[in-house]
């Protein structure tokens, strides 16, 4: 009986263009123009310069700042009251301004005051901004120190210097971090989008009544529904795992097949959670309302964008309910540190748990009778 | 020998009686009629032979088998053809009629002989390749009567099957039942259609959820002293107090 409905399953998947689009489509969206928007990266940010001292070492200065590639000065201002101007007509984003006598307080006093102030509107950007300036001004202050000590019998002022070594992805590279993740949420997008419009297509097209109405068992028409949600899975998959190597030169440090078999739980797992969205609602409207109010939330409780450490405890506990986060997890994991399956068990039980469940509830939830 | 006894079967949805406490039976190889006006509870009382609605209240038997305990044994010796058109347009014709044989159990090398078989006797074998969503009307209504009776059911219901098509369509279809009585198959059918009724070995026709009659057509006739089903009809659907819904 399963090999009939199998049949019927894949023609229909195959016939429809909007399924064909799709499968094709999402991958090249989700990983070719996400990486790039869905960046925390500043870069560009817009500096107003306000040179009052006009020497030598502010001209230093702003050249390094130039230089750095975090910014771009935009506004040359004569005070810091024009300044502020263009912050507010959105020219700027961070003020440095370099004081009157800048260079010889340098000089004599040995320090001198610079001001530093960030739009904080988009408060990453303004923060992250001045952190970055910050570092540039450190990083002058080293250069200049040295250059200052006029008594060369004098000790050398110690100071400190911090080398992180990042582990796993040695460049902190943005992007690194997030393909994986957008794998899985091109993947969620799929296989669960579509299993939810599926059965309740069925129900507003009428057809679901004759099969209904046939000795069918529910077990085989829920897995004779499943099975090519999971192919169309493994092939989005497969897809996003070559855009992210051809394109974006990222390969899994651990073994690849560890994430088709996570893929394959978590594929069941979420297809099953559409089916019974499916099996609830009575219009596709419905449906997608559901599923989309579902997928947002499981997104923002997975860690895909905020650390799940960073969350209130309560929130932390909740997104322990999204079978997004072991998966998501587990591809960083994999994808970053080259995690093994056995590290990975835990993950692998949470998602077997959340297949069972809710391929249980769907074929539970298909009524054949009211 | 009854192949469909009802029993008081009732069915209530809140307040509303949709079917109030009907009981009949069926005789094997009988075309058996269902009429009543729209919202009279026909479908109703006919999902719940089916075993895609429980009953509310009442009994029911259905090839021998109790339509609440053994619905899914009912389904399997059942054949239904709903009121709305219920095949997948995104399959062909013979897709269609081998997913059906295949739920129902039949082999591979059954079905294939199968479809050629019926294809070839309702003259349709040319568009045996043609997807269903290009089919005109009348013709999805013979490939859903065909995947209906296609496992060689006991019985097949069959909801207002000739709705909304001419009348040369409606008397093949007609043509097709007959055909399918005469190989054992009963046929319980409704329709609106009163020059149908004629052609039903007995009828009942539904008031209000209630059977107010139960005859053949002949002695429907004679009992209220007119010529046609038509006025049959009209003298008790005339009693109805439901809105037409």
């Amino acid at each position: 009986m399963l090999r009939y409905l199998l049949e019927k399953e894949f023609k229909q998947f195959w016939r429809s263009k909007a399924m064909i689009r799709t499968v094709l489509f999402l991958p090249f969206t989700s990983l070719i123009i996400y990486p790039l928007v869905a960046s925390f990266d500043i870069r560009n940010v817009k500096l107003s310069i306000v040179d009052n001292d006009k020497g030598m070492y502010s001209q230093q200065l702003i050249e390094k700042a130039r230089s750095s590639g975090y910014f771009r000065i935009t506004d040359v201002s004569g005070n810091y009251r024009q300044a502020l101007k263009s912050i507010e007509s959105n020219k700027a984003d961070i003020i440095l301004e370099i004081p009157l006598n800048f260079e010889r307080e340098l000089v004599r006093n040995g320090q001198a005051d610079l001001m530093v102030s960030a739009n904080a509107v988009n408060g990453n950007k303004g923060g992250l901004g001045t952190a970055y300036l910050n570092q540039i001004i450190s990083d002058f202050n080293t250069g200049i120190r040295t250059r200052l000590q006029q008594n060369p019998d004098e000790p050398i002022i110690p100071s400190m210097e911090i080398l992180p070594l990042y582990r796993y992805n040695p460049s902190l590279d943005y992007k690194v971090f997030m393909i994986p993740a957008l794998i899985i949420m091109m993947l969620t997008q799929m296989i669960g989008f579509l299993p939810a419009m599926n059965i309740v297509g069925e129900k507003e097209r009428g057809t679901i009544e004759q099969m209904n109405v046939t000795s069918v068992k529910k077990f085989t028409f829920i897995l004779a529904k499943l099975i090519p949600f999971w192919v169309a899975g493994y092939l989005v998959l497969t897809i996003g795992i070559l855009i992210a190597f051809f394109l974006w030169k990222l390969v899994p440090v651990g073994f690849i097949g560890t994430i088709f078999i996570f893929a394959s739980i978590f594929i069941l797992a979420f297809s099953g959670f559409g089916l019974v969205i499916s099996n609830y609602a009575s219009t596709v409207q419905q449906a997608m309302f559901m599923m989309f109010f579902f997928v947002m939330t499981f997104i923002f409780m997975s860690g895909l964008y905020t650390p799940v450490a960073n969350m209130p405890e309560a929130a932390q506990w909740f997104s322990n309910l999204s079978p997004l986060k072991y998966i998501i997890e587990v591809l960083r994991l994999i994808y970053l540190k080259g995690s093994s399956f056995l590290q990975l068990l835990p993950q692998f039980l949470a998602l077997c748990g959340f297949a069972i469940f809710f391929n249980t509830w769907a074929v539970l939830s298909y009524k054949k009778s009211d | 020998m009854n192949v469909i006894i009802a029993k008081n079967l009732t069915k209530t949805f809140g307040d509303f009686m949709a079917v109030d406490h009907i009981s009949f039976e069926v005789k094997k190889g009988e075309i058996f009629g269902f009429l009543g006006a729209n919202g009279a509870g026909k479908t109703t009382a006919m999902r719940m032979l089916c075993g895609l609605s429980k009953p509310t209240f009442g009994m029911g038997q259905v090839a021998g088998f109790d339509i609440v305990k053994q619905s899914e044994n009912v389904k399997a010796c059942i054949g239904y053809m709903s009121q709305r058109f219920a095949l997948y347009e995104d399959l062909k014709v013979w897709e269609n009629l081998r997913l059906y044989g295949g739920i129902y159990g039949l082999r591979n090398a059954q079905i294939n002989r199968k479809i050629d078989e019926m294809l070839n006797r309702l003259g349709f074998q040319a568009e045996k390749n043609t997807m269903v969503s290009a089919l005109p009307l009348g013709w999805k209504q013979k490939l859903a009567f065909t995947a209906a009776i296609f496992h060689d059911p006991k019985i097949v219901f069959l909801d207002e099957p000739t709705g909304g098509v001419d009348p040369a369509a409606r008397r093949q279809f007609w043509e097709l039942i007959y055909d399918t009585a005469d190989r054992g198959i009963t046929v319980f059918v409704t329709t609106h259609y009163m020059d149908e009724a004629e052609y039903c070995n007995r009828v009942s026709i539904m008031v209000d959820g209630r059977i107010d009659a139960l005859d053949s057509p002949k002695a429907l006739k004679e009992k209220f002293q007119v010529s046609n089903m038509e006025e049959v009809f009209f003298q008790l659907a005339g009693k109805a107090k439901r809105k037409d819904s």
